[in-house]
């Protein structure tokens, strides 16, 4: 029935042993971060006691590992999604910042008055406001793909929407309040039919879905290290080369120029023309070996014991009469993320309940207001699964939320 | 902290109840208050004679917690001056960082019971909400 050996992932993540209030502690809270495996800890533990330099710069011995250790977490990247080269890819702080330093680059550089720009009614506000603000800048269009009343995406919303007026169109591969997963590849084809350059929010899908960047053909592609086992403060920027090549540098400053003289400067090639100054090599550190988790497990088995969670909790969910579920109620096109909403119970109160029980989840609106709003629900709750989830969890889970009417006082 | 201490028998009461729970016909001054990082909405209305709160009410959404909160203080606030309402609200924020008198502590009857918030920083917005609200609609009165 199941893809993975759980029990034996169980034990390579410390957190997860965790005990607080006579409970170990039930982490269903992976769409805002996940845990760590003894690995990433490890290596990332390793590069501060050994080998912490600046990298890129000194000729001494601990430069040159740090040089190292960073150039393979790119090279890893790159063979994780296919890339062609590590000319494509750029290192930033997280998804956020890789969307905003693609609006401002490109979109400053290429956005004109009256252009198009079309993001999808699920989009993360990482994924809105970048566009807000050049829009208004340019007096350009923001448009909105909005969903139906499963939460899923209708192409025929897409043929309407996407026009020869589109000059970008940035949509996210899973949502991260509904679990939907676009149907990516057939988007991207009619887009780029119409000249529309794609933008795709891996945040929620790369940790979760095998992805290759040539084979989807996206113009760009942005994901966060701390979603998929690795450390925050370390993301990720594909783009293709030429696209790239074309984009002014975002940040200026250290290691990402060539000449600079007083008046004028000339910048370095790519990928370090969007990497000024010191960069995060623990943070690359850790991502390298999370990778090296991940794809030792596969990606693929991890998506598909994804779905053996998703799908049992669902259907028992479904069950409970004053529980509403918004987004896919079955398994198709749908990774292992579930908002919920308890009848006369705040989200806010079920998340602090559940955590009595030792179980994390996350409440609220989820970086999604626009959602929320056309959804019609002020905020949710919403659980997430991840690799090292057990079905055990899942009814750890179920129990706590049969009771949580209870202690606000309702019958059941 | 257990879950009885913090849904206790008072703040679940409130909450259900709908006595302070409306509109007011022709309200002094209306004032919303909306934590952004977790969607509690409230609008809260007074209407003042005086220098005295005459009549509340609120409507919104949000939390037990945020419900609860301000369906008690509207009962507090109820029929006093501004000045002693506006005095509550600096004993409440107080209390729940820990830096109020028993004494003081003792003119906030029912809303005592959120006192403990203190030990539950994820929850203590929801507490506070309605009184920094109180507090930016009387300012100017």
């Amino acid at each position: 029935m199941d893809s993975l050996d759980v029990a034996r992932i169980k034990k390579d993540f410390p957190i997860l042993e965790r005990v607080v209030n006579d409970k170990q502690i039930v982490y269903l809270d992976n769409a805002a971060t996940t845990q760590k495996p003894t690995s990433v800890i490890e290596k990332i533990n390793d590069y501060n006691r050994f080998s912490h330099a600046n990298p890129h710069r000194g000729a001494h011995i601990l430069s040159v590992e740090s040089t190292k250790i960073y150039d393979d977490a790119k090279e890893k990247v790159k063979s994780f999604i296919n890339a062609h080269s590590t000319e494509e890819i750029i290192f930033t702080r997280n998804t956020t910042e890789s969307l905003n330093l693609i609006a401002q680059s490109y979109g400053r550089e290429f956005i004109e008055k009256g252009d198009e720009i079309v993001i999808t009614i699920s989009s993360h506000h990482s994924n809105i406001l970048p566009w807000q603000r050049i829009a208004k800048e340019k007096d350009a269009i923001l448009k909105y793909l909005y969903l139906d009343k499963d939460g899923r995406l209708p192409m025929e919303e897409v043929y309407k929407k996407i026009t020869k007026k589109t000059k970008l169109l940035s949509i996210e591969g899973m949502s991260n309040v509904l679990g939907t997963i676009h149907p990516l590849k057939e988007i991207i084809k009619y887009a780029h039919n119409m000249g529309t350059k794609v933008i795709v929010d891996g945040a929620q899908s790369v940790p979760h879905i095998k992805i290759d960047v040539k084979d989807l053909d996206a113009d760009f592609l942005v994901f966060s290290a701390h979603k998929m086992l690795g450390p925050m403060g370390i993301g990720v920027l594909y783009g293709k080369k030429e696209i790239l090549e074309s984009m002014p540098p975002f940040l200026l400053g250290g290691d990402m120029i060539e000449y600079v003289s007083e008046q004028d400067s000339s910048f370095a090639p790519l990928p370090f023309k969007f990497e000024a100054g010191t960069q995060n090599v623990e943070g690359a550190a850790g991502l390298l070996e999370a990778i090296n988790y991940l794809e030792n497990i596969g990606i693929e088995n991890i998506k598909l014991h994804e779905e053996v969670l998703t799908q049992y909790t669902l259907e028992k969910m479904m069950n409970i009469s004053y529980l509403d579920i918004q987004g896919p109620l079955d398994m198709e096109n749908r990774g292992g993320i579930i908002s919920f909403t308890i009848k006369d119970v705040h989200p806010h109160d079920t998340a602090t309940i559940l955590d009595s029980y030792g179980i994390a989840i996350r409440s609220g609106h989820h970086c999604a207001q626009p959602l929320m709003h056309y959804m019609g629900v002020p905020s949710t709750s919403r659980v997430s699964f991840y690799l090292y989830n057990t079905l055990e969890d899942a009814d750890k889970f179920l129990y706590a939320i049969k009771n949580v009417r209870k202690w606000l006082g309702y019958g059941s | 902290m257990d879950l009885n201490s913090l849904y206790s028998e008072i703040i679940m009461e409130h909450n259900r109840s709908s006595h302070n729970k409306g509109d007011l016909e022709n309200p002094t001054v209306s004032e919303r208050g909306y934590n952004p990082s977790c969607g509690d909405d409230l609008n809260i209305e007074f209407i003042l004679e005086d220098q005295m709160i005459k009549d509340a009410k609120f409507k919104g959404y949000g939390c037990a917690i945020s419900q609860a909160s301000t369906s008690i203080m509207i009962d507090l606030v109820k029929d006093i001056t501004i000045k002693e309402a506006l005095d509550l609200a600096d004993i409440f924020l107080r209390m729940i960082q820990k830096d109020a008198s028993d004494e003081e502590i003792e003119k906030l009857e029912e809303a005592i019971a959120f006192q403990n918030i203190s030990n539950m920083p994820a929850r203590v917005k929801c507490a506070v909400l309605p009184w920094h609200t109180l507090k930016q609609a009387l300012k100017n009165y």
